[in-house]
């Protein structure tokens, strides 16, 4: 009995913190939050902001239109991204028993651009430079689209051979390889499309949280909300996973099904997020190990939601320092993504030896 | 004892598909049970087909032909998750999720019965606490998988699937990467949990000569795909044991129940001693390719005092077998 009482113990305890942690990566966002409406190219006091945020009234009508028409859907976007990526990435980490795996290494951005390639490299009407903005709700819906059935090829392609393939290295180079072939399928696009349309889609290469706005923003939101409710829901079958397909199937895991439910979700949360916001790297592959190691466990019902939040603070950084608070400039989102995540891929290589036991 | 049998493969072909067309048959049509309460030991040299019979037993791989029944029910028509409460496995090899923790992997073990999200029941808590009991890992419920040694985890694993809760457990090579005395105490416990549980456990191994200590049946897979069952004694004293491992260079010798491995050099010998260092000289005799015969004309004594051991050979004394070996050698003029 004495076995019984520590070990239930133990388990409310590790619950309790996982939970205080929760709480604090929540506060810590809402930090994060504020401060990426508050700082941008004009400088409006905080004071303000939270009045216009919180009665949506200011004195200054320019102020007002600022926040809410560019900053908060920007902030929102950052969320979605900072939700949406990490959890794909983790999905694909545990299904693909590969601690590098993500939409961005994989290829499965990269499929996802080559959706977007054809809608705009292929349509002769598009030629504005911020061809996604101009396209509407129906336009919206064709890029996301396309960009999920991309996303969701390459990610059938790479679990078919890795049903094949079962050492992690050798499946991570032939991933990085599609990538590979799939840039060059657009670049020979590319090569003889029109110029004003490379331009296009050049720029949606760099990654933007501030193309999306309205109706696209509530579409994305609602698309990436059921790719986390697809994931979220199946964090048993996840669990089960990472013991590794076989055992999966001996303790009663449909694999067959639970592979499709998880590419789903996959594919609907890089392909929507990348059709809108560009290929965003490395934020898919470092959050889920950030999260492992701030929570220490391997529970997908603790490290979604902790990817979300840990996912969501880093977009939010990220975004702060790409607008080069006190200047006119705004970097592409892309670099500083690739900025801050690449020491942390670094870090994750160097820190175990032995990257088996990443999960 | 219940005389249904738990688990029940009729006419069971075994192999796999080569290609589109091409089917290669490995061994059948097999009549196989197993009872409650029974260990039984898959044996068979390399090659052979065990892991393929196992892992078709288990519904895990598709048969060529014939039926696997669990109670009365058709397996390859089974539902996973119901296979899952007859039926759990142990495979070969490690895990490689490290940082796993024991108590989470075990707990991964009552998914059949939990619901979407996965949360324990009381009686499922109970039940991971019955299974880290009964393989005695309960001290170490809180660390990763990757700090454990290979026995520990292999035992983590088996804990998992008593805590799946199923009448069949079917263990492919789990002593494969044990040291001796891993080994001996996971079949050790494999026994007994046959005979308090009610379980039928079935497991494949290399361990021959544990096997044959242990098993209530043995099941025998030649590579030529004869199969043979029965008590491990029948099957060693009917030459079916032998035949199945028989290869140039060694026999097995049934009056002592092991592997004879050595070349002979055609001098025979004979040894006067009792006890424990008798065994032991004639098998450095053995060794050295001597036959120990009683009628053979040269003599090694030994001499067994109450705390020292001589060996007498040709009117030398030598107190440890390495110097009697030296001398035989000079003088048989063998390295």
């Amino acid at each position: 009995m004495m076995n019984v009482a520590t070990h239930s113990a133990t388990q409310k305890h590790t619950w309790t913190a996982s939970y205080t942690k929760l709480v604090g990566l929540f506060m810590l966002l809402l930090i994060a939050f504020i401060t990426d409406i508050a700082l941008g190219s004009v400088s409006i006091p905080l004071r303000s902001i939270l009045d216009i945020i919180v009665s949506g009234k200011s004195t200054n009508d320019a102020w007002v239109y600022i926040i809410d028409n560019i900053r908060i859907p920007k902030a929102i976007t950052a969320v979605i991204v900072g939700c949406g990526l990490p959890v794909s990435g983790l999905q694909m980490q545990t299904l693909f028993r590969n601690p590098l795996a993500s939409p961005d290494i994989l290829g499965i951005t990269a499929g996802a651009g080559l959706g977007v390639a054809l809608v705009m490299l292929s349509t002769g009407s598009i030629t504005t430079a911020y061809a996604i903005k101009e396209l509407g709700i129906s336009g919206s819906w064709l890029i996301m689209l396309t960009a999920s059935l991309g996303a969701g090829f390459i990610m059938f392609l790479i679990v078919a051979i890795s049903a094949r393939v079962r050492d992690n290295v050798i499946m991570l180079i032939i991933g990085v390889m599609i990538a590979n072939i799939t840039f060059s399928v657009i670049s020979i696009w590319q090569y003889f499309s029109a110029p004003e349309q490379v331009k296009d889609y050049l720029i949606w290469t760099f990654g933007s949280l501030g193309g999306v706005s309205g109706n696209q923003l509530y579409l994305l939101a609602g698309v990436v909300a059921l790719g986390l409710l697809i994931a979220f829901a199946s964090s048993k079958m996840l669990d089960t996973l990472l013991l590794g397909e076989h055992y999966a199937s001996t303790m009663g895991l449909t694999v067959n099904r639970a592979r499709l439910l998880i590419i789903g979700s996959t594919s609907l949360l890089a392909g929507s997020i990348t059709a809108f916001c560009g290929p965003v790297g490395f934020i898919g592959v470092a959050v889920p190990h950030l999260a492992r190691t701030l929570f220490n466990t391997s529970d997908h019902r603790v490290l979604i939601p902790a990817c979300c939040l840990m996912g969501t603070s880093l977009m939010l950084l990220c975004d702060i320092i790409a607008q080069l608070p006190g200047s006119n400039d705004v970097l592409p989102i892309n670099v500083i993504t690739a900025l801050v995540g690449s020491p942390v891929v670094i870090w994750i290589i160097m820190r175990r030896n032995n990257l088996k036991n990443s999960f | 004892m219940n005389n249904t049998a738990l688990l029940k493969a009729s006419r069971l072909c075994i192999g796999y598909k080569k290609g589109k067309k091409e089917a290669k048959t490995l061994a059948g049509p097999l009549d196989l049970e197993m009872y409650s309460g029974q260990l039984i030991c898959l044996l068979g040299p390399n090659g052979a087909g065990k892991s393929t019979l196992i892992r078709t037993l288990a519904g895990l791989q598709p048969m060529m032909s014939g039926t696997v029944e669990t109670g009365g029910k058709n397996i390859a028509k089974l539902k996973p998750q119901e296979r899952a409460k007859r039926l759990s496995m142990v495979l070969t090899g490690r895990v490689q999720s490290g940082n796993l923790t024991v108590s989470s992997i075990i707990a991964l073990g009552r998914f059949p019965y939990t619901n979407w999200f996965g949360a324990l029941e009381p009686d499922d808590i109970k039940m991971v606490q019955w299974a880290m009991r009964t393989t005695d890992i309960t001290s170490f419920a809180d660390r990763k998988l990757s700090e454990l040694s290979d026995g520990e985890s292999q035992k983590v694993m088996l804990a998992r699937a008593l805590a799946q809760d199923t009448p069949v457990i079917i263990l492919d090579e789990p002593t494969a990467h044990l040291d001796l005395p891993n080994r001996i105490s996971l079949m050790r416990l494999l026994h007994q949990l046959a005979k308090t549980t009610g379980k039928s456990i079935l497991l494949s191994t290399h361990d021959l000569d544990l096997a044959l200590q242990s098993a209530d049946e043995v099941w025998l897979l030649r590579n030529d795909g004869v199969f043979t069952k029965g008590a491990p004694e029948d099957i060693v004293l009917d030459g079916s044991f032998e035949a199945a491992f028989y290869k140039e260079g060694f026999t097995f010798d049934k009056n002592n129940g092991t592997f004879i491995i050595h070349h002979s050099n055609g001098a025979s010998i004979q040894v006067e001693g009792e006890g424990a260092p008798l065994f032991w000289t004639k098998r450095a005799l053995l060794r050295e390719g001597f036959t120990v015969s009683e009628s053979a004309e040269e003599c090694i004594q030994i001499i067994q005092t109450e705390n020292n051991v001589q060996w007498i050979y040709r009117n030398e004394s030598h107190t440890t077998i390495a110097g009697l070996l030296l001398s035989l050698r000079n003088r048989y003029g063998v390295q």
